[in-house]
């Protein structure tokens, strides 16, 4: 940006030769890098790339095995998040630090002061946060509390946090996974004014519309290792892509398949709020055999209810479901799985599996009642050994056999055996949340190519995802949930990302209610 | 110390070594040792005399032997109360409530009423009942209400051990008690008979060993055993899996107080032959102590129980013997325990630096 | 009916209700702290037995009676760090330690008792707290002799509640304590250290334990039982649940409980009482605690972390 301060003092930033192991995995290997003043360089690399590690080594998370910080100059103190704070380095989260049970004004204060104050100074922190919020065009109650306050919003305070603190260097991991397009936008302007103010920012994604439209440079990591380095303006998304992913990888292909019967559907459901998410009001949703509906919507709009109730976790306040159009009465997970009901659960290493449980017993989890696996509440173990070698060998997960630890595999493994355990029954109907989350590429393109293939068997299948392109390359259908509420379905490519993204925000829902 | 603490972060072994599995508990062991020998010494007697005298005291001779089986009893039965119900995560702290329970019902049982042959089966299934029954309520409070169950089994030891109290001044006084609180003595029927003739050890033990064993089949072989397993080790997942939670977790509840009740129904029947209020020095704490150095495994219960009975009954020989108080043996175990926990700990985890 | 009246509207009555409820509220302020901070403490029966027993031997060996309240906040600080070192960075499970250092604590205090005192069959007695009048307070009708009667230990402990508050919602470090408690990962985040606030939170939690415990021997009762403590760390578990772990609303169920638990001693000696047994009037205090739990199942707010250990950038 300032041309006529060319040089050393330029930099703001340097990593030298940072390696960290855990066990025998290496997760960075002698990363070294440089960043100059007000330039925003983005940090590429699959899921497992050693991003996240690299960045938490430079906010003091995890101390290095070898390998130095010097942050304006001035070496770093290693292992320190406080020491990083200090010397002007701040960090928005993936996973958001925030306390719940606190009001913005104080989650941003945390720290901030001396701990052994006997009272605590808010007016000033007020006056300060509420010019920050203007400058850099992060409007946020000071005095909510964080419970209350949607994942945009979040993000936002997250960021106050660092600016509060005057970081010269912001780092954001992740920081669009959770936005809208249109929050997108609007965090990059946010980013934009914070160039403008000297800031160095670094910009930790894999999406690659985004880094093409923020970053001035791309430093792309692969396997804990720098793999190449470029401006952003002599490259292009190809190119880039293959970096990422050392080769090409063809991701699977979904043509518009017609709608088959309604194998499950929703009936004008409502579920009341429950503190933490918000409920359902009135929706109505048909899954189709032979088609994959895609559920759009911005984190903790309701997704996590619509995915409970197929689940068989939620039953209906209001309304009813349906399961080959007949009125279901009992409804549990049990009711689920024997109503045939794939279920790949949101979170696999907390919902989906037990840890210290091994493949064998795993396998079983949700089907050792059956008479396959068990006769008069005496487990057949055998049977569960043979069907958990043949999920090992038909969905090729690696792993040392069935007697191994669950919590040993990778997460993509992990996926596999769920998805073996769940479609070697040949349902009829699938829920799928978030089924690629933090997976690399060639995981995602299995998976995927998993669920085209069981919907072109005939099953209908549910995907729930906050990844917009993900919802839009595999749906038949795409519905939008916001605040509880469904819009309409929307045909494959019949609406822009940009449109989704106005959707996801709320506003057709507006001219619906206006209507009604 | 402090600041070295805050640089670390603990990594999983992903394979541990058996030196690994085997030197960190011994090193435990070796470790309460030494807290013993320190005691001792605290008190002014040679720790070497004073270890030699708790072996002795514990396994010298067949009197201490069988003094050493008797004791262990009771704790086998409070030791797979608490190994199964915290195989669950379910935190029943209230054996020393069931125990009694089962106690209650010996006593009942053993008033004449009913005779032979029908008077052991029909006490051992009863005590069994009331002792689930005083582990229900507190866990139906945690699965209906979500109130947490450590603290209402707690405060369920006290109100016991007040009704007992109260039982043995009034309904189940014994009339030739001499105003001494305690219950009236049990019929010969309704007593356990003594495994070898000739040999203070009764049959209570034999239904001891035989409950481990019917445990651990429970948790290996059944499906009640891998839904038991499943709800301790990740609750959240064995629901999504469509494993009815809260039926699991009464069944496991009324396996526990079953189980714990059988201590006080041996205690009566088998050793004692009537209810005082001094049935149970802590065997319902205890059994806690006896499970965890168990690391939950219902045959590992049978031999840590031998080894706690063994501490205690060494010790209140030494203590006669020597001038170190018998409180020795609560504070081994207690420390064994603490130094235990963190040795498994550490055959799973190696500290690093963050 | 007439006799429940009387009691309720006597002074001594209620000089009982705080002297009783003056234990708990240290206790409940100490496992309030903890429990904030996201540490389960289960310690607190034996912490308190041993703040009771130090704290009286100490005062016995010749020390002032301040000391002796030293001696068993140091106990009981000593302890909470045990508790603390293996519950915060070894994040082992908080009922089993808790659990072990309420039978080390307790069983330490009767081996040392046993050490001290080889011979003695019945403990022996020291000079406890005597009754402190404040200036005019103390001449108030009613209550004068009901509140302001009462042993420096008792000001003490509603000083301490005092505090408890002021530092937990009007400081930084309470700020950093209840943070702690909700989300660990935001306290990291800001620089401040995750094991340091738990460990600390627990080590001073521990100490107003013991100085709870040690209130039973140098304000209350003058001597040393072992079974004296009785269940009283369950219960101010429960009066932390009770509370909504609020201080204000804790020390209110403090008072709320001590006077129930006044009332059926005195009840014991009216008409009502002799008929029926004295056991189902000592019960009272545990099924009270009980029903307060269940009273307030639904509407507690725990913190978010309460018994999950965090260990530094898990991955």
């Amino acid at each position: 940006m300032n041309e006529s301060q060319s040089g050393a003092r330029d930099i703001v930033l340097r990593l030298d030769r940072i390696t960290k192991r855990f066990g025998p995995l290496i997760a960075n290997d002698e990363i070294s890098m440089e960043l100059k003043r007000g330039e925003v360089v983005a940090l590429l690399g699959e899921n497992g790339a050693g991003k996240t590690t690299l960045m938490n080594i430079l906010f003091g998370h995890y101390l290095a095995d070898e390998g130095s910080v010097e942050v304006f100059g001035q070496p770093l103190a290693p292992g320190n998040p406080r020491a990083a704070l200090q010397a002007g380095v701040g960090m928005v989260h993936q996973h958001f630090t925030l306390a719940d049970n606190l009001s913005v004004i104080d989650n941003i204060c945390l720290g901030t002061e001396g701990l052994f104050s006997y009272r605590s100074g808010r007016a000033a922190a007020k006056t300060k946060v509420e010019s920050l919020s203007r400058d850099f065009g992060l409007t946020v109650d000071p005095l909510a509390h964080i419970g209350s306050l949607t994942v945009g919003e979040r993000q936002r305070v997250e960021i106050l946090k660092a600016l509060y603190r005057d970081a010269k260097i912001l780092i954001l991991d992740e920081p669009t996974a959770v936005l809208t397009p249109q929050e997108t936008d609007a965090l990059f302007d946010t980013l934009r004014k914070a160039i403008a103010r000297g800031l160095t920012i670094v910009f930790i994604s894999h999406k690659l519309n985004e880094v093409m439209a923020i970053a001035d440079r791309c430093i792309v990591l692969r396997h804990g290792k720098v793999v190449g380095e470029v401006e952003t303006a002599k490259t292009d998304r190809v190119a880039l892509a293959e970096m990422m992913v050392g080769g090409t990888v063809t991701m699977p292909k979904a043509e518009y398949r017609e709608a088959g019967h309604p194998a499950f559907s929703l009936m004008s459901v409502s579920v009341p709020n429950n503190g933490v998410a918000p409920g359902l009001k009135g929706v109505s949703i048909d899954l189709c055999s032979g088609q994959i509906l895609g559920l759009a919507g911005v984190s903790g709009n309701g997704q996590a209810a619509i995915a409970d109730l197929v689940s068989g976790l939620g039953f209906p306040a209001v309304g009813k479901i349906h399961i080959e159009s007949r009125p279901v009465e009992e409804w549990s997970p049990r009711a689920a799985i024997n109503a045939g009901i794939a279920r790949i659960p949101e979170d696999r290493q907390k919902t989906g599996t037990i840890a210290d449980f091994n493949l064998m017993e795993n396998a079983v989890l949700e089907a050792y009642f059956r008479p396959q696996f068990s006769w008069r509440g005496w487990m057949n173990w055998k049977s569960a050994e043979s069907f958990a070698k043949s999920i090992i060998q038909k969905y090729d997960v690696r792993c040392p056999g069935p007697q191994a630890r669950i919590r040993l595999l990778s997460g993509g493994n992990m996926q596999k055996l769920i998805l073996g355990r769940v479609l070697e029954h040949n349902p009829n109907i699938i829920i799928a949340n978030q089924p690629v989350r933090g997976l690399d590429v060639g995981a995602i393109a299995y998976v995927h190519s998993q669920l085209i293939a069981a919907r072109d068997a005939g099953a209908a299948i549910l995907l729930v995802s906050e990844d917009l392109d993900e919802i839009q390359s595999l749906s038949d259908v795409i519905h939008v949930v916001f605040e509880g509420r469904l819009s309409p379905a929307f045909k494959r490519g019949s609406k822009t990302a940009a449109e989704l993204g106005l959707w996801m925000a709320g506003h057709g829902f507006a001219d619906q209610n206006h209507a009604a | 110390m402090v600041l070295r603490i805050k640089t670390m972060r603990l990594e999983p072994v992903v394979n541990p070594s058996l030196a690994r599995r085997l030197g960190f508990p011994a090193a435990a062991l070796a470790a309460t040792i030494a807290v013993a020998s320190l005691l001792a010494m605290l008190a002014g007697s040679n720790p070497f005399a004073t270890l030699g005298l708790i072996v002795k005291g514990a396994a010298g001779s067949r009197f201490a032997l069988l003094e050493t089986l008797n004791r262990a009893t009771p704790l086998i039965f409070t030791g797979l109360s608490a190994a199964v119900a915290f195989r669950a995560k379910l935190w029943n702290i209230g054996a020393e409530a069931q125990l009694y329970a089962g106690a209650i019902v010996a006593v009942l049982l053993g008033s004449g009423a009913v005779g032979w042959p029908l008077v052991l089966p029909l006490s051992t299934a009863l005590a069994m009942l009331a002792g689930a029954l005083v582990l229900l309520g507190p866990v139906l409070l945690k699965t209906r209400l979500g109130v947490d169950e450590v603290v209402t089994t707690l405060l369920f030891n006290f109100i016991m051990l007040l009704t007992v109290s109260w039982l043995l001044e009034a309904p189940l006084k014994d009339p030739a008690g001499m105003g001494w609180p305690k219950s009236w003595p049990l019929i010969a029927e309704a007593r356990l008979p003594r495994i070898v003739s000739g040999l203070r050890l009764h049959w209570g033990f034999g239904v001891a060993v035989i409950a481990a064993i019917v445990v651990w089949i429970i948790q290996t072989r059944t499906t009640l055993g891998f839904e038991m397993r499943a709800v301790g080790q990740n609750q959240h997942a064995a629901r999504y899996a469509g494993m009815p939670v809260n039926v699991v977790l009464i069944k496991t509840a009324l396996l526990s107080g079953g189980l714990a009740a059988l201590a006080g129904w041996s205690e009566v029947a088998g050793l004692k032959g009537h209810l005082s209020l001094d049935l149970s020095p802590g065997f319902g704490y205890t059994g806690i102590i006896v499970a965890m150095l168990a690391l939950l495994h219902p045959i590992g219960v049978v031999f840590t129980a031998l080894f706690v009975a063994g501490v205690f009954v060494g010790s209140d020989a030494m203590s006669r013997a020597a001038n170190v108080p018998t409180y020795i043996a609560d504070m081994l175990l207690a420390t064994a325990l603490l130094f235990m926990v963190l040795a498994i700990l550490l055959t799973k985890v190696r500290i690093v630096r963050k | 009916m007439s006799d429940l009246i009387d009691i309720l509207v006597s002074a001594t009555f209620w000089a009982a209700v705080i002297r009783i409820a003056s234990p708990l509220i240290f206790a409940t302020m100490g496992e309030l702290i903890c429990e904030r901070a996201g540490v389960l403490n289960l310690g607190i029966e034996g912490i308190m037995v041993i703040g009771a027993f130090t704290g009286w031997m100490a005062v016995y060996q010749g020390l002032p009676l301040w000391g002796g309240v030293a001696v068993a906040m140091a106990a009981g600080m000593v302890f909470g760090l045990l508790h603390a070192v293996l519950t915060v960075p070894f994040g082992l499970s908080q009922h089993v330690v808790g659990l072990g250092i309420t039978l080390l604590a307790a069983s330490a205090s009767s081996f040392c008792y046993r050490l001290m005192l080889p011979e003695v069959t019945s403990p022996p007695k020291i000079e406890p707290f005597q009754p402190l009048d404040i200036w005019f307070l103390s001449d108030i009708p009613f209550f004068g002799p009901a509140l302001f009667s009462q042993t420096a230990l008792t000001y003490a402990a509603f000083a301490v509640a005092i505090i408890t508050f002021w530092v937990l919602f009007r400081t930084p470090l309470g700020l950093a304590v209840r943070a702690v408690g909700e989300n660990p990962a935001a306290v990291e985040a800001q620089g401040l250290s995750v094991t340091g606030l738990r460990m600390g939170a627990v080590i001073i939690g521990s100490g107003l334990m013991a100085v709870g415990g040690t209130f039973l021997t140098l304000s209350a009762f003058s001597s040393f039982f072992f079974e004296m403590v009785n269940g009283r760390g369950w219960i101010c578990i429960a009066l932390v649940v009770f509370g909504a772990w609020g201080p204000g609303k804790a020390v209110f169920g403090a008072i709320l409980f001590a006077a129930f638990d006044a009332l059926q001693i005195r009840m014991q000696q009216t008409s009502i009482g002799v008929d029926i047994p004295y056991q189902f009037f000592l019960m009272a205090p545990y099924v009270l605690s009980i029903l307060a739990l269940i009273l307030m199942s639904r509407r507690a707010e725990v913190p978010a972390a309460l018994m999950t250990p965090y260990n530094k950038g898990e991955r």
